[in-house]
């Protein structure tokens, strides 16, 4: 079983698993089960400041997509922070904290942006033995409107400022999590790091309506057959999620700058495809609370399990691995050519590959009057759709063509060199490759 | 309290009240809502989708299950009742292991369907139960037409004229509309009344009347109908039964197995219905699955039913013998009736064994009796029919016979499997033609 200890930041975990902040974080009772079912970390529900708490509407607060066997895909909420007062939220954090010292305990934490309301926080946090705290920029709904979370995390000043008074407040570690709600994630992680922040985690929830009430004309959740936006989690909103923490592990002005992956994480595959491209651990909400807490069972022995058969000792090792490889699409190699091929042993004949790409766009795929379908390689583009909606996993698959192959569609051979479209004649803005004028 | 199950002779009451209702409750329990979205989600959408092309009446069995998927029953019912007006019923009584789901591309890959058959029947009862017709009946023609049975060929036809306007009289021999939907399926596969709660549903198109208890040729010949109505369908199915041709088949105890069915499936007190104590049914069709299986659910000790040749010959389906083997019919394959023994009543059934070439081995076997059904199928009755093809009325890919004005569907006619869903597509399709001939001589 591979080492699966983890430091982030500092922060020792015996796994690089945390709970993210939201419900199943919100007290004590929950906390020490979500450790004792193996959680290597939890960030607690983000804590307000002191005096009456806020409060949460009394009818649903969750909306959701499904896939087959209403098997949930998306989650949105219209939850606010933390509803239960500090003092109580910080005294459970202290007796938890005591009785488990091996596993990271962080506070997240959202106040008014005023200097005064951090400071004083900071100190309260501090004395609960928290190993770290989480500034909460990203809850896109309630808190919102009051000018704290997403309003916070959609301006870089006001991210660099706050990060910045946290850092002077207090010595902990501080990590910024960031709201998914801007054009250019890259913008927010730079200001965080401006402004000192130890590390930033992403994605807090995605501005959302899930589906629409056609009787009662009102989005869902509906309280009183009115809905507002809420934010988006679970299996659906990973791919975006993977994508910003690419972005900020290989852009240069941020690159090296501690990332804690977030969103839709929901297996230990997930997990590593966070770590792969850069993030030093993982938070998981949707599917703690869709599942419970058992979930990072899972986790643990999927990712150890990965990790012996890569022969990897220690989870440094797989994070970042697959961050130099994603590149720009001008990058890209033009030379390179596939070709669909279907492995008629497996080919059950649904025909679902040859609708795709007959109505799609390249007619590439034939069928026969027996139902066998095979790729036209003069049409095929390798477009990977067929690929995609074919239900047998593997059937069919994109087979590069080796140099010196001819390519049916264009007539050319193909060739071992690299060649992107920066250099294309295609393009207008192409650097023009000197050729030594004939003598 | 029910009798000793060892009582010998034939005999009522065999078993304690439940034990009937459990027997002869639905086969296949309707899907609830969540199993049919379930169900639905395991369908691929496929291309030119083969259940589709398996499917006699070709119903878009895809889209249908998409339109269940996407939480639209009526549109998904509408999608198979506009091809198939006895969608509800064939739902219930397809072999569909050997029609659609024997192709479905999930069976091919998995073993396991998509359950088609089930998924049929969530989306026509959702729409059956709020008692609405989908379809309007068209401006009346003025054309008056002659359909002879009330089966699903019969009634099939009936509809769809009736609903291109045409008025239709459906003349039928046996008191109540159906046909074998009604005396001949197993009680099991159609419980709770469901063949004349169709017939009634598939009624309120309008412009179709029902005549009962007149047999065409008794009550009044073809000839008279050629002449009374501008055209004349004829489902008539197959009334008449195969003898066995075996020594002393005419004893007390041996019986048409369709007359017990039929007799079964009006019955309405099954602890009513006489059963032997050992029972032996001959034939390898539905038609013997269903007697043997209702004899056993009836209570009767021991039932066997015997083939002349192998399992894989028989017309009853994998499916069926496995139900026939669940209840705990005995099979017995390579042997023909050679005698039937007793004193009045039959007490024993001897078989000879034949190969393959169905050649007499010398060996015999005796089963003891004290009921015996023949099941070795049915025949065509009747006197003045227009040409047949073998055993059958002669037609063409449109159900037309040798006489002019007069067409034939289902059992009766020539091509096609007999099954019920079959029944439904040739009496549509020769509407279509009735049709298409009927106005065009209008026009
Ligand atoms: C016991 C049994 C079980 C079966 N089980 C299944 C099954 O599970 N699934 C399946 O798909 N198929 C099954 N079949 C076959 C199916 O029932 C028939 O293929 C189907 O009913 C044929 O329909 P039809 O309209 O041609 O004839 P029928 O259903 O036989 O209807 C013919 C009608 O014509 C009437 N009639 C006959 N002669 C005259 C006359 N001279 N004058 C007036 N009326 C007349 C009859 O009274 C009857 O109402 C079964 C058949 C039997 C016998
Ligand atoms: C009901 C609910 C409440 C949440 N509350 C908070 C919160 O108080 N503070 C916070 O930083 N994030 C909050 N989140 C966001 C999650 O911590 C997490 O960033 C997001 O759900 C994405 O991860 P997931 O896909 O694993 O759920 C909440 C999410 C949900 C579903
Ligand atoms: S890769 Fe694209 S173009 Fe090629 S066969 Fe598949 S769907 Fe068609
Ligand atoms: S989608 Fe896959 S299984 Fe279906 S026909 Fe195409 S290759 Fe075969
Ligand atoms: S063959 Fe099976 S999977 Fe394909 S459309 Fe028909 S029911 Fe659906």
């Amino acid at each position: 079983m591979a080492d699966l200890r983890s430091d982030f930041i500092g922060i020792k975990s015996p796994n690089p698993f945390w709970l993210a902040s939201a419900p199943p974080t919100d007290k004590e009772y929950n906390v020490r089960r979500a450790y004792e079912a193996g959680w290597g970390g939890v960030v607690w529900k983000t804590l307000g400041m002191e005096g009456p708490p806020v409060v949460n509407v009394n009818g649903p607060r969750y909306g959701a997509i499904w896939g087959a066997d209403r098997r949930l895909l998306g989650l949105n909420n219209i939850e606010l922070i933390t509803d239960r007062p500090l003092e109580v939220n910080l005294r459970e954090m202290k007796a938890v904290k005591r009785d488990y010292p091996d596993r990271a305990l962080i506070a997240s934490i959202m106040v008014p942006c005023e200097e005064e309301a951090w400071k004083a926080i900071l100190p309260h946090v501090e004395e609960t033995g928290a190993d770290g705290i989480e500034l909460n920029f990203g809850c896109p709904h309630g808190m919102a409107e009051r000018g704290m979370g997403s309003a916070v995390g959609q301006v870089p000043e006001y991210i660099e400022m706050v990060t910045r008074w946290c850092k002077m407040y207090t010595r902990m570690p501080v990590i910024v999590k960031l709201t998914p709600n801007i054009t250019n994630v890259l913008y927010p992680a730079e200001a965080a790091k401006r402004g000192g922040a130890d590390a930033v985690s992403l994605i807090n929830t995605i501005n959302s309506i899930t589906s629409v009430d056609l009787d009662l004309f009102a989005p869902e959740p509906m309280i009183d057959g009115k809905g507002t936006h809420g934010g988006y989690c679970g299996p659906a909103v990973k791919p975006i999620a993977l994508n910003m923490v690419a972005e900020i592990a290989r852009n240069p002005e941020t690159h090296g700058l501690p990332i804690s992956g977030i969103g839709g994480v929901t297996t230990w595959r997930d997990a590593a495809e966070f770590l792969a491209l850069g993030a030093g651990n993982v938070q998981v909400c949707t599917a703690a609370m869709t599942y419970g807490f058992k979930v990072v069972q899972e986790m643990i022995s999927g990712l150890s399990e990965y990790m012996d058969e890569k022969g990897m000792t220690s989870v440094d090792q797989l994070v970042g691995r697959a961050v130099p490889n994603v590149t720009d699409w001008n990058q890209l190699n033009l030379n390179y050519v596939a070709k669909a091929k279907i492995d008629q042993d497996l080919c059950i004949s649904c025909g679902r590959c040859f609708a795709a790409c007959e109505d799609t766009s390249h007619q590439a795929i034939a069928m026969s009057e027996d139902r066998t379908f095979t790729v036209i390689e003069e049409e095929c583009v390798a477009c990977n759709l067929c690929v995609n909606v074919c239900p047998v996993e593997d059937c069919i698959s994109m087979e590069p063509l080796a140099a010196g192959a001819t390519d049916l569609r264009t007539g050319k051979t193909v060739t071992p060199d690299y060649a992107n479209w920066t250099t294309h004649p295609n393009n207008p803005s192409a650097k023009v490759v000197e050729v030594e004028p004939a003598e | 309290m029910a009798r000793d199950v060892f009582e010998p002779g034939i005999v009522p009451g065999r078993l304690e009240p439940q034990n009937y209702v459990e027997g002869f409750s639905d086969l296949h329990p309707p899907l609830d809502e969540h199993e049919a979205l379930v169900a639905a989600d395991r369908c691929y959408f496929c291309h030119d989708a083969p259940c589709m092309t398996a499917c006699p009446t070709d119903i878009d069995i895809p889209l249908f299950i998409r339109q269940i998927a996407t939480g639209t029953p009526d549109a998904a019912a509408k999608t198979i009742l506009s091809q198939n007006i006895l969608g509800g019923m064939c739902a219930r009584v397809c072999p569909t292991e050997t029609l659609c789901e024997e192709v479905c591309v999930r069976e091919v890959a998995e073993g396991k369907p998509v359950l088609i058959g089930q998924l049929q029947r969530y989306a026509t009862d959702h729409l059956m139960a709020q008692g609405v017709h989908p379809f309007e009946r068209a401006a009346p023609t003025g054309k008056r037409v002659a359909v002879v049975g009330a089966g699903p060929a019969g009634l099939s036809c009936a509809h769809r004229l009736a609903m291109l306007g045409h008025d239709v009289e459906i003349i039928d021999a046996r008191p109540k509309p159906g046909g074998l939907n009604e005396y001949g399926i197993a009680a099991y596969k159609t419980p709770n009344g469901f063949a004349q709660a169709e017939v009634n549903w598939l009624m309120q198109i309008g412009g179709i009347t029902f005549r009962h208890e007149i047999a065409v040729g008794r009550d009044v010949t073809l000839e008279e109908l050629k002449a009374d109505y501008d055209a004349v369908f004829l489902g008539m199915g197959l009334v008449g039964v195969n003898a066995l041709g075996a020594e002393g088949e005419d004893k007390a105890g041996v019986a048409n197995a369709v007359d017990f069915i039929s007799e079964l499936r009006q019955s309405s007190d099954l602890s009513g219905v006489p059963i032997g104590r050992d029972v032996v049914v001959i034939g390898g069709g539905m038609t013997a699955v269903d007697a043997a299986v209702q004899a056993k659910l009836l209570g009767a000790l021991n039932v066997t039913l015997v083939y002349r040749r192998g399992r894989d010959r028989m017309n009853a389906s994998v499916f069926e013998q496995d139900l026939a083997a669940s209840k705990g019919v005995r099979i017995v394959t390579h042997a023909v009736p050679i005698a039937v023994h007793g004193n009045g009543a039959v007490r024993e059934i001897e078989f000879e064994y034949v190969d393959e070439a169905m050649k007499g081995t010398g060996e015999t076997l005796r089963l003891q009796a004290d009921q015996v059904f023949k099941a070795i199928g049915q025949t065509l009755l009747g006197d003045g029919l227009p040409d047949l093809d073998g055993r059958k009325i002669k037609v063409d890919g449109t159900g037309r016979t040798s006489l002019e004005g007069v067409w034939a569907g289902g059992d009766c006619a020539s091509g096609g499997d007999d099954l019920t869903v079959t029944a439904v597509a040739e009496g549509r399709d020769a509407a279509m033609d009735i049709h298409t001939t009927l106005m065009g001589a209008a026009g």
